[in-house]
C-alpha cells in the first residue's frame, strides 16, 4: 500500500471512530459509576447485613420492615407535605415577583434581579448554618425583626418547638429558591410578544384577563419545568434541615425527611441493604408524584 | 403587563420591590455584621454596635483559622470544585458533541438510558456506590469524589442541545480544510457554544462547592473536609453556640468569594441557566 493510500485510510478511520471515542469516556464512567451501582443497589436492597461484613439474601424483608416502620411513614408524610407546601408557595411567589419586575417602568431592574437571585448561590448546607442563627430564639434576626415590627418582645422558638420545625425549614428553603424561580419566569416573560397585550387591551381585556389569557399560557412551560424539578429536589430534602438542627432530625425528630431517614438508619447504622431499599422506595415515590404532577400540569395546558 | 401610568402606583411598586429585596439581602448583611462582632455585641446589637470601626474585630476570623483547619478547607474546596469543573466540562462537551453531530449505532438506546437515569434521585445509589468506592480504596480520598462526579448526564444533554446549533456547513468546511474530528470539536464546535461553556462552568463549580452529602460520606479526616462539611461540624459543637460570630466568620469566608465572582458573571449564569428551560 502506498503511503498516500495509507494516510487516506487512517483519515477515514479517525472519522469513523471519532463519535465512539468521544462518547467512550462518558459511557465508561456512566456504566461503572451509575448503571452498575444502580444494579448493585437493587441487589443490595434484597440483602441483610449480618455482623460487620457479611450479607445474606433476605428477599423483600427490608421492604416489609420499612413499610411497617412508623418512622419511615412519618418521614414520608413530612417530606411530601414539605414538597407540596414548597411548590405551592415558591411558584406563585416567583411568578408574582417576575411579573412585578417585568414592568417597564421599574427602574434598576437588573439590580433587583440580582438581589433576588443572589440567595440561590448559597448552598443548602450554608443556608442551614446561617438560618440556625437567624432563627435563634434570642439573638436571631427573625425574632429581633418581629419584635421591632410588633413593638413587643417576640420569642418564638423556631428551632426547638416541634410544630415549628418544618415551617422553619420551609422558610429557609423559600428564601433560597424564590429568586431562582423568578429568573426563569422573567426570561419567559421577556419572550412573550408585547403586541399580544396591546391586542388584548383593544379587545377590552382587563389586567386580570391579560394575565390569565396571555401571561399565564406564555409562562406555563416554566411552571411545568419548575414543578417537576422542584418536586424531585424537594423530595430529596436533606442537608438544609440536617444542618439547621445541628446535625439532627430536629426537636422530637420533627424534621425527619426520607433522605435523612436513609442516612441515619441505613448508612450511619451500617445497614447498606436497608439504605438501598429506602432509596428504591424514594424512586417509586418520586415517580408516582412525577406522573401525578404531569397529569395535573398538562391538563392546564390544554385549556385556552 | 401593567399599563397604567399612575406615578403613585409606580412608587408603590418600587417600595414593594425594595422591601422584598431587603428581605432577600438582609440575612447576608446580618451574617457579615455578626462575623466582625464579639462578646456582648453579638447579643446586644442586631447589626453593628455604635462607635464606628474601633469596636469591630477580625478576632472571629483569626480564631476559626487557628482553632480549626479552615485554610485547608478553603484549599480543598477550591481544588475539588475546580478539578471537577474542568473534568466535567471537557467530558460533557466532547460527549455532547458526539451525540449532537454524529449518527452511530447505539446512540438512541444510550440516550434513552441516560434520560431514564436523569429523574432518579442520586441517593438510590448512595449505599452501593459507597461500597464500590470503598472497595477501590477511594474512601477518604478525593478520587472517590472526582471520579464518580465526572458522570454528568445533565451536562451531556446540555451540550448536545447547544451543539446541535453549530452549523453543519462550518463543520464540513473545517473537515475540507484538513481538521481532524478532535480539532473540529475543539476549534469549531466549542467556540460556537462559548456562552454554554461559561454558564455550565459556573454551575458545575457552584454545585461542587456547595455539595454536602456525598463528600460527607467519603471524607473522614478533618483536614480533608470541604467548607460545608467542616463548618457544619461546628454547628453541633457546644463551644461555638455562645460565640456564633466564629461560625459566621467561617460562613463569610465560604460564600463571599463565590458570591463576588458569580455576581460579576451573573448575566452569563442566568442566561445559561434559563436558555434550555425557557425555549423548552
Amino acid at each position: 500500500m502506498s503511503p498516500d493510500r495509507m494516510r487516506q485510510r487512517l483519515w477515514q478511520l479517525q472519522q469513523r471512530l471519532a463519535p465512539y471515542l468521544f462518547v467512550s469516556p462518558f459511557v465508561l464512567l456512566f456504566a461503572a459509576f451509575l448503571l452498575w451501582p444502580l444494579l448493585r443497589s437493587l441487589l443490595l436492597s434484597l440483602h441483610k447485613t449480618v455482623g460487620s461484613e457479611r450479607q445474606i439474601f433476605a428477599g423483600l424483608d427490608n421492604y416489609a420492615f420499612l413499610l411497617r416502620d412508623r418512622f419511615f411513614w412519618f418521614a414520608v408524610v413530612n417530606t411530601v407535605g414539605y414538597a407540596l407546601a414548597f411548590l405551592l408557595i415558591q411558584i406563585p411567589a416567583a411568578l408574582l415577583l417576575a411579573v412585578l419586575l417585568n414592568s417597564r417602568r421599574i427602574r434598576g431592574r437588573s439590580l433587583f434581579r440580582l438581589a433576588f437571585f443572589s440567595t440561590h448561590l448559597v448552598g443548602g448546607a450554608f443556608v442551614g448554618i446561617i438560618f440556625a442563627q437567624i432563627l435563634n430564639v434570642r439573638h436571631g434576626l427573625l425574632n429581633t425583626a418581629l419584635s421591632a415590627l410588633l413593638g413587643r418582645p417576640v420569642e418564638i422558638a423556631w428551632l426547638s418547638e416541634p410544630r415549628l420545625a418544618m415551617p422553619s425549614v420551609l422558610l429557609a428553603a423559600l428564601w433560597l429558591s424564590i429568586g431562582h424561580g423568578m429568573v426563569y419566569f422573567l426570561a419567559a416573560l421577556q419572550a412573550v410578544d408585547r403586541e399580544l397585550y396591546e391586542a388584548a387591551a383593544v379587545d377590552g381585556a382587563g389586567r386580570w384577563g391579560q394575565f390569565w389569557n396571555i401571561t399565564l399560557p406564555g409562562v406555563w412551560h416554566v411552571v411545568t419545568f419548575l414543578t417537576l424539578f422542584g418536586l424531585i429536589g424537594a423530595m430529596q430534602l436533606f442537608e438544609l434541615p440536617y444542618i439547621l438542627f445541628g446535625q439532627s432530625a430536629g426537636p422530637g425528630n420533627a424534621a425527619l425527611t426520607i433522605v435523612m431517614y436513609l442516612y441515619v438508619y441505613g448508612i450511619q447504622s451500617g445497614d447498606l441493604g436497608y439504605a438501598a431499599a429506602i432509596g428504591w422506595m424514594l424512586v417509586l415515590l418520586i415517580s408516582g408524584l412525577a406522573v401525578a404532577q404531569w397529569r395535573i400540569v398538562r391538563r392546564r395546558e390544554a385549556l385556552p | 403587563m401593567i399599563r397604567s401610568r399612575n406615578p403613585l402606583i409606580t412608587l408603590a411598586l418600587h417600595i414593594l420591590l425594595g422591601l422584598l429585596a431587603t428581605v432577600s439581602i438582609l440575612p447576608f448583611v446580618w451574617v457579615v455584621c455578626a462575623s466582625v462582632k464579639t462578646g456582648d455585641d453579638l447579643f446586644n446589637h442586631t447589626f453593628l454596635p455604635p462607635g464606628g470601626f474601633d469596636r469591630l474585630t477580625v478576632e472571629n476570623f483569626v480564631r476559626i483559622c487557628r482553632e480549626r483547619p479552615l485554610i485547608s478547607w478553603v484549599v480543598n474546596s477550591t481544588f475539588l470544585a475546580s478539578t471537577h469543573t474542568v473534568i466535567v466540562v471537557l467530558l460533557s462537551s466532547l460527549g455532547g458533541f458526539a451525540l449532537a453531530k454524529y449518527d452511530f449505532p447505539g446512540k438512541r438506546p444510550l440516550m434513552l438510558l441516560m434520560l431514564a437515569t436523569m429523574l432518579l434521585p442520586g441517593q438510590v445509589i448512595l449505599p452501593s456506590l459507597y461500597e464500590q468506592v470503598d472497595r477501590l480504596g477511594w474512601v477518604n480520598n478525593y478520587a472517590g469524589i472526582l471520579v464518580p462526579g465526572a458522570v454528568s448526564v445533565f451536562g451531556m444533554f446540555l451540550f448536545r442541545q447547544a451543539m446541535r446549533g453549530v452549523p453543519d456547513e462550518l463543520i464540513a468546511a473545517a473537515r475540507v480544510d484538513g481538521c481532524s474530528e478532535l480539532r473540529v470539536w475543539w476549534d469549531v464546535a466549542l467556540p460556537c457554544v462559548r456562552p454554554m461553556v461559561g454558564a455550565y462552568t459556573l454551575m458545575a463549580f457552584l454545585g461542587t462547592w456547595n455539595s454536602f452529602l456525598w463528600p460527607q460520606l467519603v471524607l473522614k479526616d478533618e483536614s480533608k473536609y470541604t467548607l460545608p462539611i467542616g463548618l457544619s461540624t461546628l454547628t453541633s459543637l457546644q463551644e461555638y453556640q455562645a460565640d456564633y460570630g466564629v461560625i459566621m466568620a467561617g460562613t463569610v469566608i465560604s460564600i463571599a468569594p463565590v458570591m463576588v465572582v458569580f455576581l460579576l458573571l451573573q448575566r452569563e449564569l442566568i442566561e445559561g441557566l434559563t436558555t434550555g428551560a425557557v425555549k423548552g
